[in-house]
């Protein structure tokens, strides 16, 4: 296959296939949190990174990340602690990241609305060698976590007041949580845009656990629809030229379709099973002298 | 004398700017199986919160275990079961994964090995749940669910039980269940706290009530005895307490 052998293919499917591993990794566990649009609110504080990288004239790779982190665990400590009006923080910080990063760029010498364009839609066939290293360190850092951590995160992401009480360092294990999706957020935002980060965190999952039972399960399949949209996005994207991030984001609401459309029957052959159960125990209370009626108090 | 397993002395808590506790003594021993009742509102959750730490203490002492709360770091000795009508998160996840997390204060950050995965199925086993295993928490039955949060409790084999109203919610079965699983673990020798609504089928098993008003202690001793509709096998208590300054506290030593 010619694609294969081109350089720039390489490493856009390269870091295609980083992206679909990482962001539903850690996307499952904001998911779990019902804090699913925070990858979203991280990709807007990423673009004063991405500004600020190209003002400095650095990698805007390692920018991003660094002002990514610090805008995540400043998110954190508003969720943990800020009781009333953390939502109106969260909005000045989602919105201050957006008009930063604008305004920076705009500053910028090499600055430019394509630029910006690039990194808000993504542009992954621009994805450079120099990012591509940058991806795979922070993509190895995030499977590290999202992975070896998985039972310790499943637990402060279930039920975050059982988890304190195990003793477990809860308040490290968030703001790991919320560091790593940072990290995620700009491993992704060269293959599907700063906009489009939270999609590829959120909806595999979603689309994943229309028809799973276990977290286990949901996880592996998470992050083989992720896989699977964010290969086949980029290699329509090179045949069909169109833009990548959209056509993986449209492909993965494909899949949730799909797959949502496919558990209909699926949960109604189990809710028929219930409602059969059911009936069952309604005849044998009613039944004259059943175990049961016994046990009726009269006053 | 042997430490207490819990201690509180002199214990005062807000929530927001209203003081919820004001002055609480409570000592529970080894072995003991302790009920907090009150009505809504007079502070018997926030007691058990703030023994977890969820809640922190305005005033007052608190150790476990003999230990000031502050240095406490033995929490595989304590199961907790949080007020809770549901186990399920914002994934799918099975009974098993669930239950499992309860042994992370065993394991920590560490792996999770053999002994573990045992003790997971033998708490499964005690609240009648370990056939259910595999299944999704999102398809089982209020009572269900709270089975499954008492297992993630007992995961642990924890030697002191802390439970915040076990029974909300919970069908005559399932309430059944877990008299059973709790006279188990109280044969074992483990220590029970547990905040209670009223009495209901845990009542044989329970040596001494402290009741609560308004953040004060007003009764430690025997249970109150249920009369009247309350003390009917299957009465579902549903309704709201009326004042509780209007009924005067039965303690049963005079019955």
């Amino acid at each position: 296959m010619d694609i294969l052998e081109l350089a720039f293919m390489q490493r856009a499917l390269l870091a295609a296939l980083l992206v679909g591993v990482t962001a539903p990794a850690i996307g499952i566990y904001l998911v779990q949190r019902r804090q699913a649009l925070m990858g979203d609110g991280i990709g807007h504080v990423a673009l004063t990174g991405v500004g600020l990288g190209f003002l400095l004239n650095t990698s805007p790779v390692w920018v991003a990340t660094a002002v990514c982190v610090v805008g995540a665990v400043v998110m954190e400590l508003i969720r943990s602690y800020g009781k009333a009006r953390g939502d109106i923080a969260l909005a000045m910080l989602f919105y201050g990241g957006m008009a930063g990063g604008v305004m920076l760029m705009a500053l910028s010498p090499n600055g430019s609305n394509a630029n910006l364009t690039t990194y808000l839609f993504g542009s992954i066939t621009t994805v450079s060698e120099q990012d591509i290293v940058a991806i795979c360190l922070l993509a190895a850092f995030v499977i590290v976590t999202t992975v070896g951590l998985r039972r310790q995160l499943f637990a402060i992401c279930q039920d975050e007041e059982f988890a304190r009480v195990t003793g477990l360092p809860v308040r490290l294990l968030n703001l790991l949580v919320a560091v790593t999706a940072a990290v995620t957020v700009t491993v992704a935002m060269r293959v599907v845009g700063l906009l489009l980060v939270s999609a590829l965190m959120v909806i595999p999952v979603a689309a994943s656990q229309q028809i799973t039972r276990s977290f286990a399960t949901t996880f592996a399949m998470a992050v083989a629809i992720g896989v699977l949209v964010t290969l086949s996005g980029t290699v329509t994207s090179y045949y069909v030229d169109v833009p990548s991030g959209a056509t993986i984001v449209l492909l993965a609401i494909g899949v949730f379709i799909a797959l949502t459309l496919l558990a209909a029957p699926l949960a109604r052959k189990r809710a028929d099973k219930a409602a059969l159960a059911e009936r069952c125990t309604l005849e044998d209370a009613a039944a004259p002298g059943a175990p049961g009626t016994a046990d009726d108090v009269r006053v | 004398m042997e430490q207490p397993v819990i201690s509180l002395r002199g214990a005062t808590a807000s929530l927001g700017s209203r003081p919820v506790l004001r002055g609480v003594d409570l000592t529970v021993r080894r072995g003991e199986v302790v009920a907090l009742l009150g009505a809504n509102g007079s502070g018997k959750s926030t007691a058990v919160c703030s023994i977890v730490g969820q809640v922190p203490l305005t005033g007052g002492e608190l150790e476990l275990f003999g230990t000031p709360r502050r240095r406490f770091r033995q929490w595989s000795r304590v199961g907790y079961v949080p007020q809770r009508t549901t186990a399920a998160g914002g994934v799918p996840a099975t009974v098993r994964e669930v239950v499992s997390a309860g042994r992370l204060a065993r394991t920590k950050l560490g792996p999770s090995r053999r002994a573990d995965r045992e003790a997971v199925h033998k708490a499964l086993e005690l609240v009648g749940m370990a056939d259910r295993a595999k299944d999704s928490v999102d398809a089982l039955s209020g009572g269900q669910h709270q089975r499954v949060l008492i297992a993630r409790a007992l995961a642990v084999e924890p030697e002191l039980l802390i439970m915040d109203e076990p029974m909300a919610g919970v069908d005559l079965a399932s309430q059944e269940v877990l008299a059973s699983a709790l006279r188990e673990e109280v044969a074992r020798g483990a220590t029970v706290l547990l905040v209670l609504h009223e009495l209901g089928p845990l009542e044989p098993l329970i040596d001494r009530a402290v009741v609560l008003r308004d953040g004060c202690v007003v009764h430690d001793g025997p249970p109150p005895k249920a009369v009247g509709q309350h003390a009917l096998p299957g009465h579902d208590h549903v309704h709201p307490h009326a004042d509780p300054a209007a009924e005067p506290i039965r303690t049963g030593l005079l019955s």
